[in-house]
């Protein structure tokens, strides 16, 4: 896992409060870890740590679904 | 400007509550308490419709008015749930009370229905005169046709709110507005006519969580104020997490939120009319500015300022 996984795993743990290790690919939405409002407090967590303002027109839960897609976003506000 | 002369609601008898879902929903009744804030909340009873509960909220705004149907110069009546593609309930609604050939507006918003219509009546009361709002709901009917989804109908239950808006005098004066729209999200929570309320919880944490305290920051820069300076928070009642939330983001606590969605549950547009008329209720208006504020399908927002009439 490289370290923006490693730290966006971390966020997830903080964010869902759930002692997890999610996998690159996986689900957090199919696998319960993070609700509606777990999914809110990540994306604040993820604009702070790479201080990144999000619109509300990206809010789209798809784009937050897994380390890859969030890791893939990231990479399109570059 | 007009200004906010007086409030009523109306609530169904039949209290359900998380012990009588829990079952049917295959969760636990920690689990809705938790995901919701909500206890119990409403249902219409067996033929109750949106006209009844709005009529019946109406009257009781009107009699805290000490204020005569015929005294009401427009109508506008809120509802997301209403039983006929058209009309919609306001027709019927001003026929019921008395109120002769007025103008009856029919505003299917939703969430945000209440406040549109206070919105509606603060720029048309200079014309009409007494301009009642009213926002009905019942949510039952959409929140538990089968298949039933728990993470929808533990959230819903039905009710009425209404106020009234004068041209001419009140308690409180409606200063300043902030309304939006924007439809881009809004195959995320809707109700088509098969009867189905659909909802991605996910979008609309997401949103809700960012245009509601957003609207409001918008609506207390206008004027120049701090939230800490603010009285009262009167939101639509959605969810006491997302309220909390709210609270969280405009730097004050949710005791400054007033909130009874434990007891009633989420009543779409008519929540925070019923949450506003319980509030005034107990609590005359100070020197301190209220906020009313609300978010819903669509997505529609907003919020309104009120200050103390002079």
């Amino acid at each position: 896992m490289e370290e923006r996984q490693r730290v966006l795993a971390g966020l997830i743990r903080a964010a869902s409060n759930k002692a997890v290790d999610p996998e690159v690919d996986e689900s957090l939405f199919d696998s319960g870890v993070l609700d509606s409002f777990a999914l809110a407090d990540l994306v604040s967590a993820i604009e702070k740590e790479f201080h990144i303002s999000i619109p509300d027109s990206d809010l789209s839960p798809k784009k937050f679904e897994s380390i890859a897609r969030i890791e893939r976003y990231l990479d399109s506000r570059q | 400007m007009a200004f906010l002369k007086a409030l009523g609601r109306y609530v169904p008898e039949r209290v359900v509550t998380n012990a009588e879902l829990a079952g049917r929903l295959e969760c636990t009744v920690e689990w809705i308490l938790g995901a919701s804030g909500i206890a119990e909340r409403r249902f219409a009873a067996e033929g109750e419709s949106v006209v009844d509960m709005a009529v019946a909220a109406a009257q009781d705004c009107l009699l805290r008015a000490s204020l005569d149907a015929s005294a009401i110069g427009m109508l506008v009546v809120s509802s997301g749930s209403a039983e006929e593609r058209f009309p919609g309930p306001a027709a019927r609604v001003a026929r019921q009370l008395g109120c002769g050939p007025i103008p009856a507006w029919d505003l299917p918003l939703a969430s945000a229905g209440g406040l549109f219509g206070m919105s509606l009546a603060n720029a048309m009361a200079p014309q009409y005169g007494n301009a009642l709002v009213v926002a009905a709901e019942k949510m039952s009917t959409l929140a538990m046709h089968e298949p039933l989804d728990r993470n929808i109908a533990i959230l819903f239950g039905d009710g009425a709110g209404a106020c009234l808006v004068s041209a001419r005098d009140g308690f409180a004066a409606i200063t300043r507005e902030v309304l939006h729209s924007d439809g881009s999200f809004a195959g995320d929570l809707h109700a088509g006519w098969d009867g189905l309320l659909h909802m991605n919880g996910r979008t609309v944490i997401l949103q809700a969580g960012r245009k509601l305290p957003g609207g409001i920051a918008e609506v207390l820069a206008q004027a120049g104020l701090a939230a800490g300076e603010v009285e009262a928070f009167l939101v639509h009642q959605a969810n006491q997490n997302l309220i909390d939330r709210v609270a969280q983001a405009l730097g004050v606590p949710s005791t400054l939120f007033y909130s009874n969605i434990k007891r009633y549950g989420n009543t779409s547009s008519a929540s925070m009319l019923i949450a506003a008329a319980e509030y005034f209720a107990e609590t005359p208006m100070t020197a301190g500015p209220v906020v009313f504020a609300a978010f819903g399908a669509g997505f529609h927002w907003g919020a309104l300022l009120l200050e103390r009439a002079i």
